[in-house]
């Protein structure tokens, strides 16, 4: 049993990933190398400390009745949390016995064709799919890697009817423009499970940990994109009536 | 007279019906506000929408007012002084901002936010402040206070120990209200409205008439003569008000007058003392019942019930003391604590929140954010949820309130209590308190440490004894040094409030707030803490990582070296969490020791207002890592930055702290981004409310909400004059933060705020 894993940090008072108040697991570790990381410490696998499972439920049983209150739960980010697959099952196991909500927030960098992924998949309540990008050749310029697994895994969550809310970074010179967004819409549209799509504007506020860790930040001077960016690429996935955020 | 209460008859032309009659019951004849209230006020359960906006005539006095308080900015922070006229009730000729404009009249002077004279307090005090704004304080009023008065300073300083004068000097007890007013009483203002003066001088005199036939000890010789003090400053407050054309003899007969009485009642009391903090109590679910049958009756709409809640308040927030810049550096721009507690549960389960209960808040609106009055909102799980909804909304908008746990708070002290400054419950003309600053705990720490030497100045302090000689430091030994350290510390804290307290009855008594009090009242001896996280951090630090100290040539320990991590508070962390409670425990119970004046029932409180940054620039280096002036962290807070897990595993950590060995109150003070709180303004609501709602459940005490971003708090210090109204919570108060000091600013950007990217 992996019923260890090394994590970066906790939130206890998580309000941005996912619904009511959150407890929020960074992991450590991530397969990708996003040029826009703002968690660009949480990439190295060995940092961090070490938890088991029972010693994180133990803290998290603490906070029940916030999530209670809020309609909240528990959000596992990272990092990449879906390297910790049999970890995090074991977790989202316990927190159902204790209907304690859950939230995976993922960039779908994990194979579905592995059960431990699709185990921890189906024991999931909502999973906060990052895709960066339709294309694939955009994809690989953020992220150092293809598309295919994330599509697959968007395809498969859709299959099994999972809820899920699509995340998409709006990153100048990348995403920002309307075509894009309209092959994400495309692409989602038709997917029952998808809830809503949560439109992120880029920033620069995680550049300081990419020094911090003695690494170069790409995208230094690039600004958030414009209002009037935003707008227009939301227009387009509410005319396909894909619910934003 | 006091029928005409009852039975009011329509007067007005405009009237369509005649205003309702009250229930009566008991407090028809006795005096019992409470009941009165119980009987006659309509519980509100819907939301916000019928609230109205300021109106012309509102919105045209505030800005007279506004440019007053940009003046007064500009001159340094006081407008004007009378240097000449000993403050009393009647000591001014009346004063007003408009006459044409206001609705509530009356000034604390003459003039708008011209400071008045208090010397009871201590001559020397007043002497300073004046100087300090380049005023000279008049000579006859200097011969009188030098040669022929005493004041409550000078008693105080004719009996202090040396011992207490050491413990003093060194820091290690402070902000004692030796030299200033006390404050933290809280008159029963609405008595003024609801009976009329005479009736209460009635009451006044039957008191007196119950201690005749007795033994005439000293307690009874100073009571009898306390009330007949209360009895003349009734009069004088008769007085007052006809200055300003009303007779208020007899009881209000309509909401108008019911604000104003009230209003006299409490100008009154801001006249005849300088108190530290002078709340108003628990007026507006009172209020209520008169704006209320007033508008049932056609007598009133609702645009007239906001604009009387907003002239009122307008007058609240002018309240102005004269004060030295040493004074407002301790406690922070310039506080008056006018202090309104909304909302809460009645004892029968009807929740106690009110239209009225809107409109004060309000204000917040209607004149914008604001640190005065203090508004308080008495928090229960039971609340309407529309209520909730509302709160919320306005700390998102205007981090001008602060919220108190009813559910915990209701079972000590009932339906009907006040809170006195920040934190302080206590019962509305049933009970005051000795106020008592605090005690600096981390330097208590350290005193331990080095057998009672100081360990910035090196001198010894109070009884010597055998410092910690080994190079690491050991938990047990230094426990042991803290608790015999604490038992000398906290008989010499004690005693210098008895002399405090027994003066300030002598010398400055508060002959008119106490006469809105029932004849026998509760005391409460409230002692304090700060310190609490710091001393945590460090015993934590020594007792899990391994501390060494170090020494300087003269074999003082001025600072330590830890290896190896250890668990710090705010973190939902039992090892250290342990350690905070039991701290707080320890030193309730070794004042609870002590015989007190008047037998004073002894609380404590755990809060700073921002004098955590004053007492940090005090203490040395201590064991947790905290260099020699750094703030400490303000009420019962983390240290900045290290509440690692969120705001959460703060709130658990500060639940933990037990309220009934603090009764005096527990502050925490939340700064949040806005953009952590939620993404849209509904979830940033919902998120609050739920947060606000589990935190009491688990028994936390008191959170200041601030939704402020640093940004906007970084150009507030370069462009003050932009900002004249940015006003931010800081342990159990509000503050206007241009008026901060430099130092004080930077404390609260350096604070944690919980954000996230």
């Amino acid at each position: 049993m992996a019923a260890v894993a090394r994590i970066h940090s906790i939130e206890t008072f998580g309000t941005v990933d996912g619904p009511g108040i959150r407890y929020v697991i960074f992991f450590q570790g991530c397969l990708l190398k996003c040029i826009y990381c703002h968690n660009r410490d949480t990439w190295d696998s060995q940092a961090g400390r070490e938890v088991t499972v029972d010693g994180l439920f133990q803290e998290i049983k603490s906070y029940m009745p916030y999530f209670a209150a809020s309609n909240g739960g528990v959000t596992a980010t990272g990092g990449e949390p879906t390297i910790h697959a049999v970890f995090l099952t074991e977790l989202f196991k316990k927190c159902k016995e204790h209907s304690i909500h859950t939230a995976l927030d993922t960039s779908g960098f994990a194979s579905i064709d592995d059960p431990a992924i699709r185990e921890l998949l189906d024991c999931t309540d909502l999973i906060l799919l990052d895709i960066k990008s339709m294309n694939d050749a955009v994809f690989k310029r953020i992220t150092g890697a293809s598309n295919q697994k994330t599509l697959a895994m968007a395809r498969y969550l859709c299959e099994i009817n999972k809820p899920t809310w699509i995340r998409y970074v709006i990153l100048p010179g990348y995403t920002d423009d309307t075509a894009s967004a309209r092959q994400l819409a495309d692409f989602i549209g038709d997917m029952p499970n998808v809830e809503k799509v949560e439109l992120l504007p880029y920033h620069s506020m995680g550049e300081f940990k990419w020094q911090l860790v003695g690494d170069t930040y790409v995208l230094h001077g690039v600004e958030t994109p414009s209002a009037d960016v935003m707008k227009k690429i939301r227009r387009i996935f509410e005319k396909r009536n894909i619910p934003t955020y | 007279m006091y029928e005409t209460a009852v039975e009011v008859k329509a007067k007005s032309k405009n009237m369509r019906k005649a205003l309702e009659p009250f229930k009566t019951g008991k407090w028809n004849n006795e005096i019992n506000v409470r009941e009165f209230i119980q009987l006659n006020y309509t519980p509100y359960t819907g939301d916000d929408s019928f609230l109205a906006g300021a109106t012309k005539k509102t919105e045209k006095l505030w800005d007279i007012v506004r440019e007053l308080f940009k003046k007064e900015h500009e001159k340094g922070g006081t407008l004007d002084i009378d240097t000449e006229t000993i403050s009393g009730v009647c000591s001014h000729n009346p004063g007003y901002i408009n006459r044409e404009l206001e609705e509530i009249v009356g000034l604390q002077t003459d003039a708008p936010l011209k400071r008045a004279i208090m010397p009871y307090g201590g001559i020397r005090m007043v002497e300073k402040s004046c100087e300090a704004y380049g005023y000279t304080l008049d000579e006859k009023v200097k011969e009188i206070f030098y040669k022929y008065r005493k004041t409550h300073n000078d008693g105080v300083f004719d009996v202090y120990t040396e011992e207490i004068r050491e413990a003093r000097n060194a820091g290690i007890i402070t902000g004692l209200p030796d030299a200033y007013g006390r404050g933290r009483i809280i008159g029963d203002y609405r008595r003024v409205a609801l009976y009329g003066v005479d009736r209460l001088i009635a009451d006044k005199n039957d008191q007196k008439l119950s201690l005749e036939n007795t033994i005439l000890d000293e307690p009874t010789i100073q009571l009898r003569e306390e009330i007949s003090e209360q009895i003349k400053a009734l009069e004088e407050l008769k007085i007052m008000a006809q200055s300003y054309g009303f007779d208020i003899s007899g009881p209000v007969q309509n909401a108008r007058q019911a604000v104003q009485w009230l209003y006299f009642a409490y100008l009154g009391a801001v006249k005849q003392q300088n108190g530290a903090a002078m709340s108003i109590g628990r007026i507006s679910t009172f209020l209520d019942i008169y704006i209320e049958r007033d508008i049932k009756s056609g007598l009133l709409t609702e645009s007239q019930a906001q604009e009387l809640i907003d002239h009122f308040v307008m007058k609240l927030r002018m309240v102005k003391f004269l004060r030295t810049p040493d004074y407002n550096e301790l406690f922070s721009g310039d506080p008056t604590w006018v202090t309104e507690v909304i909302g809460g549960m009645g004892l029968d389960g009807r929740t106690m929140v009110t239209k009225t209960s809107f409109r004060i808040l309000n204000t917040l609106y209607t004149l914008g954010p604001s640190p005065e009055p203090n508004l308080t909102v008495l928090w229960s799980k039971n609340l309407p949820e529309n209520f909730k909804e509302f709160c919320c909304k306005v700390s998102v908008d205007t981090s001008s309130i602060q919220y108190e746990n009813d559910d915990l708070m209701h079972t000590f002290w009932g339906d009907d209590y006040g809170i006195a400054c920040c934190v302080s419950a206590m019962k509305i003309g049933k009970q005051m308190q000795f106020f008592g600053a605090r005690c600096n705990l981390a330097k208590a720490l350290l005193y331990a440490i080095n057998g009672g030497r100081d360990e910035v100045k090196g001198v010894q302090v109070g009884p010597q004894f055998q410092p910690i000689t080994s190079e690491y430091l050991d938990y047990e030994e230094v426990m042991e040094k803290f608790d015999r350290f604490l038992d000398w510390l906290t008989t010499q804290y004690v005693n210098a409030l008895n002399v405090i307290h027994y003066m300030h009855d002598k010398y400055c008594y508060e002959s008119l707030q106490m006469a809105l009090h029932d004849q026998n009242v509760m005391r409460t001896m409230a002692c304090g803490i700060a310190g609490l996280s710091v001393c945590a951090d460090s015993l934590s630090a020594i007792k899990y990582a391994k501390v060494k100290a170090i020494k300087n040539e003269h074999g003082l320990v001025v600072d330590f070296e830890t290896e190896g991590d250890y668990p710090t508070f705010g973190n939902n962390d039992d090892r250290v969490d342990e350690i905070a409670k039991d701290l707080v425990k320890q030193f309730m119970k070794k004042v609870a020791k002590n015989k007190t004046y008047r037998n004073a029932t002894p609380t404590q409180s755990i809060l700073t207002i921002t004098s955590n940054v004053v007492y940090g620039q005090k203490t040395g280096n201590t064991p947790d890592g905290r260099k020699y002036g750094e703030p400490f962290a303000p009420g019962a807070n983390p240290m900045h930055g290290r509440d690692r897990k969120g705001a959460l595993a703060s709130l658990e950590s500060l639940a933990k702290l037990p309220y009934e060995y603090a009764l005096d109150g527990i502050s925490y003070t939340f700064s949040v981004d806005p953009n952590t709180l939620g993404k849209d303004q509904a979830s940033k609501i919902r998120n609050l409310k739920s947060m606000i709602d589990v935190y009491f459940q688990q028994n936390g005490h008191h959170i200041n909400v601030n939704v402020l971003d640093r940004d906007t708090l970084l150009d507030a210090i370069s462009h003050p004059e932009r900002y004249p109204q940015l006003t931010i919570r800081v342990s159990g108060y509000a503050v206007n933060f241009i008026k901060l000091t430099k130092a004080q600013q930077m404390d609260v950007i350096s604070r944690t705020f919980h954000t996230r990217i």
